[in-house]
């Protein structure tokens, strides 16, 4: 067909030109109609299984706490890394460290840590004392606590905190409410006792503490007092955990029967070889009094200073440091408590080359497991642990009817052999291969149909992060709740209670790897066996 | 302008390509818009090769990112329903290729590139939106809208 007689009687409009004009014009009604066949099926899709599975398809809510009222002032008893990490969440962070962010920022803009770090809320909180045995630390504390402007080094700056050589002496202080406890675990059991003592309300870093007979006069000095406590497991602010707890108790899985938790890293941090501070010397560092709870004193040694997780002395390894993270993230979905029974195995396997060691090889493993059983409620949880692989195993819950999949995200997958399913599978509703629940935080819509790609960037962090439901960071969450319940006098999600059963736990699981036998708790006298 | 007949499967070939296009364009708007959780961050932090920075800042911007997400939605949109219609097809054309660009490089499929999002092919160099972009420009340069299109009765006085 030829086009040059097109117009060739001028600009009239005539039936020819209205149909080759409008030509096109049906490919519209065909895709309006493709969309709209495709949109419902989707729909009903998501809403007969939101209806059959019942799940409040409501994305959770930031909260946002007042925090009015007089400020609540601090104590901070131990600077090191997870000291100045929940420092930071609690909204203090030294003038050079929000300087090397800027300026990181600035030749990577991917690195927002001074933009989250601004989006945090204010908590109303001033800190009055420090105490750290580094005195590197100790300054670099007090730097962080003067810093009210959230500035670099050219910013305002706040009062002065002050700096106790012990934590008797800030535990006495009357200008201090509440104390944050970041110190090695062998110190948590005697501070956070004294601490209650003393009625400063407590926030301690987990593991709760090393020792049965610890974790039992922790609970009884706090149950003794006013204070407020909280142990420091973030994880109680993640959302997905949150909803699994939800699916949990509508019955999505049917009956639980295995639970599998995993640690996985592979780097010389992630296994605690931590690096040695240049300026740790005899003068900097109180080594006596680091050693003092020890019940075998040591020779100086900034190896097991500065890695003093890799030493029974002072830490219990896997089991305290990330068992206690897998084991709490449960414990708050299903409410299991104490295993009936412990065993664990596991060893240095990778981890003792001269690299890996100034003069002392670790004595606690990089390669560990766990079972703890519950015949009470007839599952078994397993717990194990590579710190020389990070393959990324996640959490799974394991039901008769569905598998849910933990992360930053909660997916839960129906079973093929399903009974409650059953029905739904033959019909076709619902493919064991996809999804029958997906919630991914910050995903305003909570159905089966998210994308691959959407799960793609939310379990790399990247979906959202800055609308709607902000993305904040747990850990100020967890600060931010503690601090709310000392205003009103409530109870904190990681109570004492809670504490308890983590503290007993992982002590159970300690026990059973260092004497190589099955541990027991004897639920009627409260009594590992 | 003038150019030579086409025969008829030639002329309408063309359409056809142009309407495809279309639909791809207005079908990518349309799906983001009826998703309330979409949102163009993921893409732009995905980024890689020679201006990645810009798109970071981009995305790193949440005002910045709400117009451009907006304008993304509409520009495909628009595009798309310019392109299926031969309404401004003209302009259509020329704004698809310049989303079709910044899609491209920011997410070139040069050697060493490794990307989240899950690629459904094999690329090197050239991808898709490479040669989406390229057929663009074929359709630009054959302006089938000024015979089958709206754009007939806008731009009646030029003569083809």
């Amino acid at each position: 067909m030829t086009e040059k007689h097109q117009n060739e009687k001028g600009n009239k409009m005539n039936r020819r030109d209205l149909l080759k004009g409008f030509a096109t014009l049906p490919v519209i009604g065909a895709f309006a109609y493709g969309v709209l066949r495709k949109r419902r099926q989707d729909h009903i899709r998501s809403h007969r299984l939101a209806r059959e599975l019942n799940m409040n398809t409501e994305s959770l809510e930031y909260k946002r706490y007042a925090h009015d009222g007089d400020a609540i002032r601090l104590g901070i008893i131990g600077y090191g890394s997870r000291g100045t990490y929940l420092m930071q969440a609690a909204g203090f962070v030294p003038p050079e460290t929000i300087k090397e962010w800027k300026d990181s920022f600035r030749w990577n803009p991917r690195d927002t840590r001074y933009a989250d770090f601004l989006q945090q809320d204010d908590l109303n909180l001033v800190v009055n004392g420090v105490c750290d045995l580094f005195d590197v630390n100790a300054e670099k504390a007090l730097s962080a606590a003067a810093n009210v402007g959230r500035e670099g080094p050219d910013g305002t700056m706040g009062k002065k905190a002050r700096r106790y050589k012990n934590y008797q002496e800030l535990l006495a202080a009357d200008d201090i409410d509440a104390v944050i406890i970041s110190t090695p675990d062998h110190w948590h059991a005697r501070i956070a006792i004294d601490s209650a003592r003393a009625g400063k309300h407590i926030y301690v870093e987990k593991g709760l503490a090393r020792k049965v007979e610890e974790v039992f006069a922790i609970r009884d000095a706090v149950k003794n007092s006013r204070v407020v406590f909280q142990l420091g497991h973030q994880g109680r602010q993640t959302e997905s955990y949150i909803k699994a707890k939800e699916a949990v108790e509508k019955n999505l899985l049917g009956k639980i029967n295995l639970v599998e938790v995993c640690t996985n890293r592979n780097d010389p941090n992630g296994a605690w070889i931590y690096d040695i501070h240049p300026d740790g010397n005899r003068r900097t560092i109180d080594w006596e009094q680091f050693e003092k709870p020890c019940e075998k004193k040591h020779p100086f040694s900034q190896e097991r200073f500065f890695r003093w997780r890799c030493w029974w002395d002072y830490g219990t390894g896997l089991s305290g440091d990330l068992l206690t993270h897998e084991y709490d993230a449960i414990n708050q979905i299903l409410g299991m408590g104490i295993p009936e029974s412990v065993v664990a195995s596991g060893g240095v396997y990778f981890f003792k080359q001269p690299e890996h060691y100034v003069n002392e090889v670790r004595e606690v493993p990089d390669i560990w497991n766990a079972t703890l059983e519950y015949p009470n409620l007839d599952f078994s949880m397993l717990y194990s642990a590579s710190l020389a692989n990070n393959r990324d195993r996640g959490k799974v819950i394991m039901g008769h009817d569905a598998s849910m999949e933990l992360g930053n995200n909660l997916i839960i997958y129906a079973c093929e052999e399903s009974t409650r399913y059953r029905d739904k599978i033959e019909s076709g509703l619902i493919k064991p291969e996809i999804p029958i629940y997906t919630y991914i935080p910050g995903r305003k819509n909570v159905d089966g149909v998210a994308t691959p790609t959407e799960q793609y960037f939310a379990n790399r962090g990247l979906l959202y992060t800055f609308r709607g439901n902000r993305r904040i960071d747990t850990t100020h969450l967890h600060i931010a709740e503690w601090i709310q319940a000392i205003r009103e006098g409530k109870q904190p999600s990681c109570n004492i209670d809670q504490a308890f059963e983590e503290g007993i736990t992982a002590a159970m699981a300690t026990i059973a790897y260092r004497e190589s036998r099955k541990v027991y708790w004897d639920r009627e006298r409260e009594r590992v066996v | 302008m003038k150019y030579k007949s086409y025969s008829s499967w030639q002329f309408w070939s063309l359409v056809i390509l142009r309407v495809a296009i279309g639909w791809h364009f207005l079908y990518e708007g349309i799906s983001k818009l009826m998703n309330p959780d979409w949102s163009s961050l993921g893409y732009l932090m995905d980024s890689e090769g020679w201006l990645e920075g810009l798109f970071f800042s981009m995305g790193s911007n949440p005002s910045l990112l709400n117009v451009l997400d907006f304008l993304n939605i509409w520009g495909l949109i628009l595009i798309g329903a310019g392109l299926i219609l031969g309404l401004f097809t003209r302009m259509a054309a020329i704004a698809g290729m310049v989303l079709l660009t910044f899609y491209y490089l920011s997410h070139p499929p040069l050697i060493g590139a490794t990307y989240m999002i899950p690629s459904e092919g094999n690329y090197l160099w050239v991808n898709k939106n490479l040669i989406e972009l390229l057929t663009l420009w074929v359709i630009l340069l054959f302006p089938t809208w000024k015979a089958v299109g709206i754009d007939r009765f806008i731009f009646k006085k030029i003569k083809i």
